[in-house]
């Protein structure tokens, strides 16, 4: 199956019902994907006036109580931050996807992780934080699309899938789990007409600092309880590295065959994956620096993720970036130079 | 309603506004199924009013929010309460499409011609002429181009199945008022399109004028701009 379509089916098996989207390239085979499927099963899809207008659509119906998705890439995703910000304050669930493409600007429609910053540190305004899921294949992306809702409904919280075009439009043999997919949840927060209880209100304002303030401590204990919980990353080491390259999403796939290049010339090297972006694996990283001598982050930017590496790392390692951008993809052979340079000593 | 002191400034019409939209809401016996959306601008605070469940819109967006609830609760009653900035203005695009899509929700429109809750910045509704914090000379066309009636424009829509202006400056407008509101959700309620009251209000506050002037202003200086009645109503609704 196609990695956008796969995504699509993935959030119909989970449950979503409600899809708002606006065209972007390279991720249209999602909406497209969605207006076939989501009627057949009751559902709504809707091609929205704008990105603006898409995610607003999936605040209220978020609200309303229904599992809802919308996907975009870069610039239709800087026109989300806005609703993404408002969902974040008032604590709704949706999942949102980004298949990422060059950037900044109009930029390209080739692959690239240069939303990285954007997804994992804000892109909106205000103290939140989303849950971003980086899958590595397209089997990958359907079970992170599943797991994105109930982790979402768990914590009533956006959750970000990210991936790029190529994954996107990658053709993979998939398989559908059939899991136990939650049901679906109790939400008496919802806004679906107070009918008997007293009447629900979704808002993001607080006009008194001091209520305000307690709210963001509230959000910031639940980014506490998710960063405890919710890690994933893969940890690719035979039991004897000393290098490790540290790659998400398709620059991981690139850097398991480099691993495999590096091995064969001497070089005992391992691979870190994060799998969730936001809350990053800084601990997985850390532990890895009591045998490392050094960490090679590769990826589709001018070097975005490495500023978590190097946190993880803490100067305990070297820490060396090697990137392509603007739809450029890390070719292997140029990687495993800098990993060899990285062994030689070079910083 | 609940029994709560409003925020509002004293003589302001938004009070009477929300009054209206109460009424009809009981009238219809529609509270227990209804959600209203409350804006950014002097009504952001519509939700501590309206005993009924309530989400708050981003600026200008809450036709996309109600579209969201909606499309998810086609049965029950969706209204979103917006100022003129917020809807004429940062939310042109999401009412248009709103209402181009025929979403079957009720809008009530508060055209005070200003940007009350931010301090009486000229709105796209502002007349030629009118001073505002924005505007010190008057709205002069060359810089700040004209007022956009709302009320007309949609109108042109297919999907607008009720579009409305009322003014609430005195007892037999604000009669005529309850009734376009009444009007505009049973619309909805019968499943016919989009339904929209744009309402003249006053903002004594920015305009600088007392009340009972404010309420000669909107007469003698807003309604030659907007001209009242109804653009457009379904036979079904008589
Ligand atoms: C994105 C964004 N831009 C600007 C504002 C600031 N703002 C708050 S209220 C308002 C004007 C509201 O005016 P109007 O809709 O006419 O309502 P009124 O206050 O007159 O009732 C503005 C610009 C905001 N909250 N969000
Ligand atoms: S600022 Fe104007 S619109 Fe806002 S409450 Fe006061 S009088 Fe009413």
């Amino acid at each position: 199956m196609k990695g956008n379509e796969a995504v699509g089916e993935a959030a119909v098996r989970a449950g979503c019902r409600y899809f708002f989207g606006y065209p972007i390239t390279p991720q249209n085979e999602i909406p497209e994907y969605m207006s076939r499927r989501l009627p057949a099963v009751g559902g709504v899809f809707l091609q929205a006036e704008s990105e603006v207008a898409a995610i607003n659509m999936v605040y209220g119906a978020a609200g309303a109580g229904a599992r809802v998705m919308t996907s975009s890439s870069g610039p239709g995703i800087s026109l989300k931050s806005e609703g993404i910000s408002y969902i974040a304050a008032a604590e709704l669930p949706c999942v949102i996807v980004n298949m990422v493409r060059g950037g900044p600007g109009l930029g390209s429609i080739q692959p690239a992780q240069s939303d990285y910053f954007q997804a994992t540190k804000g892109g909106g305004h205000g103290d939140y934080r989303l849950v971003v899921l980086a899958p590595a294949s397209v089997q990958e992306m359907v079970d992170l699309v599943m797991d994105a809702f109930d982790v979402a409904d768990e914590y009533r919280n956006p959750v970000m899938i990210m991936g790029d075009g190529i994954l996107g439009q990658m053709m993979e043999p998939v398989e559908f789990k059939e899991r136990p997919f939650s049901a679906p949840r109790e939400k008496p927060w919802a806004t679906t007409g107070a009918n008997g209880r007293a009447a629900n209100l979704i808002n993001s304002l607080y006009i008194d600092p001091e209520v305000l303030e307690k709210h963001n401590l509230h959000l910031a204990e639940k980014y506490r309880t998710i960063s405890g919980k919710e890690v994933r990353y893969e940890v690719v080491d035979p039991g004897d590295s000393e290098y490790f390259l540290v790659a998400y999403g398709t620059t991981s796939r690139i850097c398991r065959s480099v691993m495999q290049k590096a091995r064969e010339t001497g070089i005992r090297a391992g691979l870190i994956r994060p799998i969730t972006l936001w809350p990053f694996p800084y601990k997985a990283l850390e532990e890895a620096t009591r045998r490392a001598k050094g960490f090679l982050t590769v990826e589709m930017s001018c070097g975005q993720m490495v500023e978590d590496v190097r946190l993880a790392v803490c100067g305990r390692a070297p820490v060396r970036f090697y990137g392509r951008t603007g739809g450029m993809i890390p070719q292997p052979q140029a990687i495993l130079e800098q990993l060899v340079s990285l062994v030689e000593g070079g910083v | 309603m609940k029994d709560v002191v409003m925020h509002y400034c004293p003589g302001c019409t938004h009070g009477i506004a929300h009054r209206l939209v109460g009424e009809v809401i009981d009238e219809l016996g529609i509270a227990a199924k209804t959600i209203g959306i409350s804006p950014v601008g002097c009504a952001v605070f519509a939700y501590n009013y309206f005993n009924v469940d309530f989400q708050q819109a981003a600026h200008g967006r809450a036709p996309a929010v109600a579209t969201g609830i909606k499309r998810v609760l086609p049965d029950r009653v969706v209204f979103s309460y917006q100022g003129d900035g917020d809807l004429a203005s940062i939310g042109t695009a999401e009412i248009v499409h709103a209402a181009a899509r025929g979403e079957k929700i009720t809008v009530v429109f508060i055209n005070n011609a200003v940007y009350g809750m931010t301090s009486g910045q000229m709105a796209p509704t502002t007349l030629l002429g009118q001073v505002t914090t924005t505007t010190p000379g008057g709205r002069d066309p060359s810089r700040a181009g004209y007022p956009i009636r709302i009320a007309e424009m949609l109108a042109t829509l297919d999907g607008a199945a009720y579009i409305a202006r009322v003014s609430l400056h005195n007892p037999a407008n604000v009669a005529r008022a309850r009734r376009a509101i009444l009007k505009a959700f049973k619309v909805q309620m019968l499943d016919l399109g989009f339904s929209l009251v744009e309402v003249l209000s006053i903002c004594p506050t920015n305009w600088g004028l007392a009340p009972q002037a404010s309420l000669k202003w909107v007469e003698e200086m807003m309604i030659p701009t907007f001209t009242l009645g109804e653009l457009k109503s379904p036979a079904e609704v008589g």
